[in-house]
């Protein structure tokens, strides 16, 4: 990541980040879809449906939420090229949280009792991964004395082998973040939920394609956390992100959706055992 | 072959059915059948939705219910009329309280009869919808005819 130049990798982000989420957003329809002994779709469905909301009407009530929306998209967007820029991992983590305000505020935006209750979740689900988040950062701070991820990545050994405790409580927050059961409380992929589409209610058309577009861009931002765990060594990265998925689209197979409650305390509990437990051993070494 | 036609995502509304026709419907999504392999969702959220599938002959109680869902749908949208009573009222079409059919109540594209309907119809119908579909966006396109 060091060798390429900040701005050509940014660029290389903003391209090429949609054509790795669609096809693992595509492959992970599919594999679920095995899961419970369907065919299901075409891998580039997830591009079909993007392209399909942008030929729909847009139907909003009030039109902020677009410009809200809008702005979660750019935000996740400039998220993702400051990681892969090989930025301040805190300016990245800060401007993460940026977005996804703004995707709360799009939903408060609507008179829907669907999309506020989704908003509220989704600030809950917030308030649930924010912590373990920033204790990654300062995990991977303590093991390569830099918050700069382009530091990070020559990472020339694992920092996962120092960090056993954060690596778990990240995989554990990252069911929250790609909106899988059992804590996808705010909006889900699946039908039928008791909140209908939660904060997503209320988008249709080009909106709801923003919200879908940076899903898949907050996918990849996710996993290229996972690869700082593993510094250089590409291929484990590769290896493990595949585990990951799996066992995140087995667990969302699996399970269904709990209370915001038993949500939030999990997350504060793996948080404190695992990140903090890790990060404290870790000072002390 | 438009996104459109590649991404149908249906609404399901049961507008005074016995349940027969639903059960179908539902079937459609079973691994039997499996409608997404089209890529077709049952997303049960109106603004999300292009196509309306709806069961039952359309009472008193529940027209305005029918006219909302199909007001909240954005264009480009087509309604698919699933079973015999959604398409006529059928054996209810004399009763005091049933309208007699959906399209008493909204336009209807594509009439799929039956008692209750087969999923291998119901999937056919559908499909059907999916060139409406097409043609009324390019419709939308042109300006030919403005919806609402």
């Amino acid at each position: 990541m060091s060798q390429l130049d900040p701005f050509l990798a940014a660029g290389l982000f903003i391209i090429l980040a949609p054509v790795v989420g669609v096809l693992i957003t595509g492959l992970d329809r599919i594999l679920t879809a095995r899961m419970q002994g369907r065919v299901g779709p075409p891998v580039l469905q997830p591009l079909y449906d993007i392209g399909k909301l942008f030929q729909k009407r847009q139907v909003a009530v009030w039109g902020a939420q677009s410009f809200f929306i809008f702005c979660y998209l750019i935000f996740i967007v400039f998220t993702g090229a400051l990681f892969f820029a090989g930025g301040d991992i805190l300016l990245v983590i800060f401007a993460f949280t940026l977005g996804h305000v703004f995707l709360v505020l799009g939903a408060y935006v609507s008179y829907s009792p669907y999309a506020h209750i989704g908003a509220e979740r989704e600030l809950i689900q917030l308030m649930a991964v924010e912590p373990m988040i920033i204790i990654a950062a300062i995990g991977l701070y303590q093991v390569n004395g830099s918050f700069l991820v382009g530091e990070m990545a020559n990472h020339p050994g694992l920092p996962i082998l120092l960090l056993p405790g954060v690596f778990l409580g990240f995989i554990f927050i990252l069911t929250f973040k790609l909106r899988k059961s059992p804590f996808d409380l705010a909006t889900s992929h699946h039908a039928h939920q008791e909140l209908v589409k939660g904060s997503t209610t209320e988008f249709s058309g080009w909106t709801l394609a923003m919200v879908e577009l940076a899903h898949i861009y907050e996918l990849v931002v996710m996993l290229g956390f996972i690869w700082l765990f593993f510094g250089d060594h590409l291929w484990l990265c590769v290896i493990a992100i595949a585990a990951i998925m799996f066992l995140e689209i087995l667990v969302d197979n699996c399970t269904s959706r709990i209370k915001w409650q038993d949500a939030l305390i999990s997350a504060w509990f793996v948080t404190l055992v695992a990140g903090a437990g890790n990060i404290f051993a870790l000072s002390i070494m | 072959m438009s996104y459109l036609q590649k991404s149908p995502w249906i609404i399901h509304y049961d507008a005074s059915s016995c349940n027969g026709c639903d059960i179908e419907v539902l079937a459609c999504l079973t691994p039997l059948y499996d409608v997404e392999r089209f890529g077709i969702l049952n997303t049960g959220n109106p603004k999300h939705a292009d196509i309306f599938v709806i069961t039952g002959g359309v009472n008193e109680m529940n027209k305005e219910v029918v006219q909302n869902i199909y007001e909240q749908m954005p264009n480009p949208k087509v309604v698919v009329a699933v079973g015999i009573c959604a398409c006529s009222g059928g054996v209810f079409r004399e009763c005091y309280n049933i309208s007699g059919g959906v399209a008493t109540v909204i336009p209807v594209d594509v009439y799929v009869p039956g008692c209750a309907a087969r999923p291998e119809s119901i999937i056919d119908g559908i499909v059907q919808a999916l060139g409406i579909l097409e043609e009324k966006r390019n419709e939308m396109k042109t300006g030919t005819k403005e919806a609402a």
